[in-house]
């Protein structure tokens, strides 16, 4: 009979790692796509192209290959990171390229009339991105942001291959010492699924908070 | 008499091979009531587009208030103008629209002061003051805390309206805005803008399919007709005696169509 509290343990240390990712991750693909999806829809050719080649560089090729790069090919270039900046670093370019296009559609979908009713009323670019789309478009990202979100927490598992003990690394260990794949496996499915449900439910109290007020009693 | 304070030279307007205005020149007075009436597509809304630099002019010359509103003096010549310069020129005009173009996320109060306090740095208790005044005028001020998605057409037009008048332009520009509304609900509208046009010296440019109220409201007619002004006058020369053929047409499809002169 296996005592499992220790194995378990190593398992949560790992999901620890997995969070981290996740969190790191998460807010560095934000910023990266709202910098690539503005600079999507910016006037300046320059800027466009330089965002337009960022998201499908990092769209067209894998996050595999990408975190393989930054952890083995960067030092090459100067450039040592340690594994979990290796890992975040990785994931929020590559998650960041594909949020990126959902700023740029939901800035988008805010129609002509907005627009033209800014100029109308001689606000600045800027001044209309910021008090009149971006609050708009906002709420129309959120949705899509949750599913990225978790494709990044999912897409966390493949910095165990660059070394990083993170919770599917963690299981591989455990499987590898007890022989079973059960256990460990039926763990960190049940903590994966967690967490996903922890970011979508956060999301959908975000989602509320926003979008009070436009169908209905300001409060 | 008084210099023009709009005058259009020469402008042409083309889409890709549609020409939608062809060469059309003409003078507004300052304070001068407006009326622009004609069939769909005879440029007439274009006109007000192009005064609000929603859109630009692919040939001639406007000046607005003394200077020009798509060029401005650069080195001895005209250059293309830059957003400084056109952010000069937009503070003289505002524009109501046919569909409103309320800001959703934001409740009537703050429609009307969010750009006074943006563009001009009105401070906030400054600008609600100036707010509250402005939506006393137009009937909305006890729907100031309510958001644009609670009112009818006519009571978002006239929010629209206020919003508008907020930055205190030299020049407004309506474009259809009663096109949108329930029959019941133009009225209440038009009152406003009878108000407007007996208390203040603005000068207004009107885009209406509404000839009973072109007739009472507009000091001059201007009747549009592929991309020219066909014929123009009084309300009373227009409206009665037209000279035109195409005036007259247009004027008897409106009246069998239901519409009062």
């Amino acid at each position: 009979m296996t005592d499992w509290s220790g194995y378990i343990g190593l398992i949560l240390e790992g999901a620890l790692v997995t969070l981290e990712l996740t969190v790191l991750g998460s807010l560095l693909a934000l910023v990266m796509a709202f910098v690539a999806g503005l600079g999507r829809v910016s006037r300046f050719l320059a800027v466009r192209a330089l965002a337009t080649a960022y998201i499908e560089f990092f769209r067209g090729t894998s996050i595999f290959v990408q975190l393989f790069w930054v952890y083995f090919v960067l030092p090459f270039a100067g450039v040592t990171l340690s594994p979990l900046q290796a890992g975040v670093l990785a994931l929020g370019l590559n998650v960041g390229a594909y949020g990126a296009e959902v700023v740029r559609g939901a800035v988008k979908a805010i129609g002509r009339e907005q627009r033209e009713a800014c100029i109308a009323l001689n606000l600045s670019r800027y001044q209309s991105m910021r008090h009149v789309i971006l609050p708009q478009a906002l709420p129309l990202m959120l949705p899509t942001f949750c599913n990225n979100a978790i494709e990044l927490l999912k897409g966390t598992a493949v910095v165990s291959l660059i070394s990083l003990t993170d919770m599917t690394f963690q299981a591989q260990v455990v499987r590898a010492q007890t022989g079973s794949t059960l256990v460990p496996f039926a763990t960190i499915l049940v903590l994966y699924f967690l967490m996903a449900l922890a970011i979508s439910n956060g999301m959908r109290w975000l989602e509320r908070r926003v979008t009070r007020g436009l169908d209905g009693v300001r409060t | 008499m008084a210099a023009p304070i709009i005058r259009i030279d020469n402008i042409t307007k083309r889409y890709g091979p549609l020409t939608v205005l062809d060469g059309l020149s003409m003078d507004v007075l300052p304070g001068e009531k407006l009326a622009l009436i004609g069939p769909s597509g005879s440029g007439k809304t274009t006109i007000l587009r192009i005064l609000m630099t929603l859109e630009t002019i692919s040939g001639g010359h406007i000046e607005v208030d003394g200077d020009q509103l798509y060029h401005m003096p650069k080195n001895g010549s005209l250059a293309p103008a830059d957003d400084r310069h056109l952010h000069k020129m937009r503070e003289k005009i505002g524009m109501v629209f046919q569909h409103f173009n309320l800001f959703p996320h934001k409740c009537v109060l703050d429609n009307v002061t969010l750009a006074p306090m943006l563009t001009k740095g009105v401070a906030k208790a400054t600008a609600e003051k100036r707010a509250m005044e402005l939506l006393d005028m137009v009937g909305m001020a006890d729907k100031a805390k309510s958001m644009p998605a609670q009112l009818s057409g006519g009571q978002k037009q006239r929010v629209a309206i206020a919003r508008a008048l907020a930055l205190s332009p030299k020049i407004m520009l309506f474009d259809e805005v009663t096109s949108a509304l329930d029959p019941e609900l133009v009225e209440e509208v038009l009152n406003v803008m009878r108000k407007l046009a007996v208390e203040t010296d603005m000068t207004m440019l009107l885009v209406t399919h509404e000839m009973g109220f072109a007739h009472d409201f507009a000091d001059r007619i201007l009747f549009f007709d592929r991309g020219k002004i066909v014929e123009e006058g009084r309300p009373d020369e227009i409206f009665r005696a037209p000279k035109q053929e195409r005036t007259q047409t247009f004027l008897r499809k409106i009246i069998a169509a239901g519409h009062r002169v």
